[in-house]
């Protein structure tokens, strides 16, 4: 689609203008304005859907640092060479040339919610009349006793995409032959809930091709974890003796990290490790902290317009909020985004606005052309997100059907992108 | 359900000839017919029959690739064609056993049949057929089989773009605006009624899909009728 501006300033500006009287924008056009912070699943969608539904009706800008996003979802399947690196990296040119959005890289550093501005890392100033935070995920400071992110690089979490991402794969590549690789996997809630798992059937897919004696050790502070039963049936029948996972019984809460030795002390049990991967405790990007509108580690929100509790004026999307029954999923992130879009565009622009559906779906992928799924629809109540609906894969399913899973979850990550980049 | 029955039993009668020189080989037209059902989901045989999500399949023995007039193929489909392949029992054997491994790229969103058997009777029926489209009447029963049957009050309702248009944003996540497919088929451009009829399908359990089958759970029958207006438009 593209979009003619100044075709645009001429028509459905001027209507917009009356409809909004009272908002402060104004004092250089006459347009709306919403200030984007975030260019991933949540923030890469509300920017491409505002611009097209509003038809040049909200002056739209994206803040994000990156020039290419890297998606986490599939990095699984890239660190077991199923997609190389270029297949999940995505560019911001789409939403700039076609779409109209103010694409600008560089980080929001402040937001001052009174006089509506936001201020970024070369000290430029946007002001907004409705502002979306989507800045995904931070590391909650202290939560793995002897890691920092400093330590990064020793220890990758690889729990944001790109650079980290490449890094795990490269050590894990690396490893002397019948090494040990080591996960510690986060405490609930965290971003995507089967992600730690999948990534460690990638791991041992990997491992079975080039390493086969080696070992997959997992520290594990939780109980049950997302579709359990199904990557231990697959662990058994693809990978059998190589993944143990220590759950809390077994002291797999009670960790300590030592990135320079490369050790890990799991319930006072000291193991040497060839790679270890510390996916640490989670809470809402820092911009969120900045902007005041958090409580606790996550950003509370009204289901139906995803706006913030704290601030009318700020829609909180994706991993960053406190929302009730989603998972912190790509896919609830794009959901959640077109709720939002349309929220604010009636407030904006007095478009009409309809009843709140959301919905996920997500895939893993255990072994070669073996793909499982967990999915659910949901509704906004005054309280949360409330699930509606919901499936799962079944233990024992045939091939032919995990095949066709997984090729549905490549149809899947075609559309998403596309749903999101233009 | 009386209607199939005739075809089949006219069928019979003209392919006895051949049926003695080799039934195993050419399969049972009338088991056949029964198997058809699956394929009419998309596809119509008669005189003057539509295009429908699959192109008619009229004379398909020994019609070259892509050939339907005014049918929009996949790429995949007009570059076969116009490398000059021409329908045969083998390829169409092939085709039906798993169409995306037999030519990538295409755009008929069916898993296949894996039983040699009923691919053959299938066949059967459809060589029959095909070659005498005039046999068919054109009035052929719309509600058999996988065409599940949905009240022509559902069908006649007529849906609000824009609503449709909020609605769609949901299923964008996984079925692609642009028509283009991998993995997940194209809704784009459909006929309104079978975009309906494809979506009650769902939503009555029908049509096997956990996915598809909780999306359609929850929609009402006005907001089905929304989306399908609004999918067809998207593909002009
Ligand atoms: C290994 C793994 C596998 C996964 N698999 C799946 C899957 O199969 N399916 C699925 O649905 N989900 C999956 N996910 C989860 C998915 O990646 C996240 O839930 C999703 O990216 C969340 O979207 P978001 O918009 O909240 O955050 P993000 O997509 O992380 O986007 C946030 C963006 O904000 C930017 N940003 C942060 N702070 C600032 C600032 N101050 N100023 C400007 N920009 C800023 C960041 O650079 C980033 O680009 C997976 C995650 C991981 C780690
Ligand atoms: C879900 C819908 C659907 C079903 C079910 C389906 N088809 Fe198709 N079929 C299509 C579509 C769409 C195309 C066009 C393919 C393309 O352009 O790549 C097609 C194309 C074809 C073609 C090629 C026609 C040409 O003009 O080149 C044949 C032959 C065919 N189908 C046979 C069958 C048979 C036999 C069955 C049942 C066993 C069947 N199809 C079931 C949708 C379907
Ligand atoms: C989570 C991914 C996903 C979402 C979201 C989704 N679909 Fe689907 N859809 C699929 C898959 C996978 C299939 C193939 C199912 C099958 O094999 O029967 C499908 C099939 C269909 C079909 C039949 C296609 C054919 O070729 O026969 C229609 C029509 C359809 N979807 C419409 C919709 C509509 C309308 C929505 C939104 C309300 C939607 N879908 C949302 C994944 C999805």
């Amino acid at each position: 689609m593209k979009l003619n501006r100044r075709h645009f300033i001429g028509s459905s500006a001027a209507a917009t203008a009356a409809l909004a009287a009272p908002t402060v924008w104004g004092d250089n056009h006459g347009k709306p304005r919403v200030v984007v912070i975030g260019g991933g699943a949540g923030g890469a969608t509300v920017a491409r859907y505002l611009a097209k539904d509003s038809k040049g009706g909200i002056e739209v800008t994206l803040v994000e640092p990156s020039r290419k996003y890297y998606t986490c979802f599939f990095s699984n399947l890239y660190i077991a060479g199923f997609r190389d690196l270029a297949s999940i990296g995505h560019s911001y040119g789409t939403l700039a040339s076609d779409y109209g959005i103010n694409v600008i890289h560089e980080f929001a550093i402040g937001i001052d919610r009174d006089t509506k501005r936001v201020t970024l890392s070369s000290g430029s100033v946007l002001p907004y009349d409705r502002l979306v935070l989507a800045p995904g995920i931070d590391f909650v400071d202290g939560a793995m006793p002897g890691w920092d992110v400093t330590a990064q690089n020793a220890m990758p979490h690889a729990y944001k995409g790109g650079s980290q991402t490449e890094l795990l794969k490269r050590q894990i590549e690396a490893m002397p032959e019948g090494g040990l690789f080591c996960m510690i996997a986060p405490p609930n809630p965290f971003r995507c809930p089967p992600g730690p798992y999948e990534r460690i059937s990638m791991i041992a897919h990997k491992l079975s091709e080039v390493n086969p004696t080696a070992k997959i050790l997992i520290a594990d502070p939780k109980e049950k974890y997302s579709k359990q039963a199904l990557f231990e049936e697959g662990w058994q029948a693809h990978y059998a003796g190589m993944i143990d996972r220590l759950g809390p019984d077994f002291g797999g809460g009670n960790v300590r990290v030592n990135p320079r030795d490369m050790t890990v002390d799991i319930d006072g049990e000291v193991n040497k490790v060839d790679v270890c991967n510390v996916i640490p405790a989670q809470k809402a990007g820092r911009v969120c902290e900045m902007a005041g509108v958090t409580e606790g580690n996550w950003a509370p929100v009204v289901p139906a317009t995803m706006q913030s509790r704290v601030d009318e004026n700020i829609h909180v999307l994706g991993d960053a909020t406190n929302q009730g029954d989603m998972p912190k999923s790509g896919f609830a992130a794009n959901s959640q985004a077109k709720v939002a879009a349309m929220a604010i565009r009636g407030a904006l622009t007095g478009s009409k606005v309809f009843p709140a559906k959301f919905t996920n779906t997500c895939w893993s992928l255990i072994s070669t052309d073996n793909g499982v799924k967990v999915g659910a629809t949901y509704e906004a109540t005054e309280e949360k997100i409330a699930k509606v609906d919901g499936f799962i894969s079944q233990t024992g399913e045939d091939a032919e059907l995990r095949k066709a899973t997984f090729e549905e979850s490549v149809g899947w990550y075609s559309g998403i992108t596309t749903d999101m980049f233009g | 359900m009386a209607a199939p029955r005739i075809f089949a039993a006219l069928a019979v009668t003209l392919l006895a000839p051949a049926l003695s020189a080799g039934a195993s080989e050419f399969g049972d037209v009338e088991r056949g017919a029964e198997y058809w059902k699956q394929c009419r989901t998309c596809h119509r045989i008669g005189p003057n029959a539509s295009n429908k999500v699959g192109p008619n399949l009229n004379f398909i023995f020994g019609r070259p690739f892509g050939a339907a007039e005014g049918y929009r193929y996949s790429k995949a489909m007009l570059a076969a064609g116009e490398a000059g392949r021409v329908w045969d029992l083998d390829q169409l054997d092939a085709y039906i056993t798993d169409p995306r491994d037999f030519l990538k790229g295409t755009k008929m969103t069916f898993k296949g049949i894996q039983n040699p058997q009923e691919r053959a009777d299938v066949l059967a029926w459809l060589r029959e057929n095909s070659d005498n489209p005039q046999n068919i009447p054109e009035a052929a029963p719309t509600a058999i089989g996988t065409d599940h049957s949905v009240d022509p009050a559902i069908l006649a309702i007529v849906g609000d773009p824009e609503y449709g248009e909020y609605l769609s944003s949901e299923c964008l996540t996984c079925h692609r605006a642009d028509g283009e497919m991998e993995g997940i088929p194209s809704v784009t451009g459909w006929p309104e009624e079978d975009f309906v009829i494809a979506m009650h399908a769902y939503k009555d359990k029908v049509r096997e899909h956990p996915v598809m089958q909780m999306m359609a759970g929850r929609l009402s029958n006005d907001e089905i009728a929304s989306l399908a207006t609004y999918f067809r438009a998207l593909g002009e």
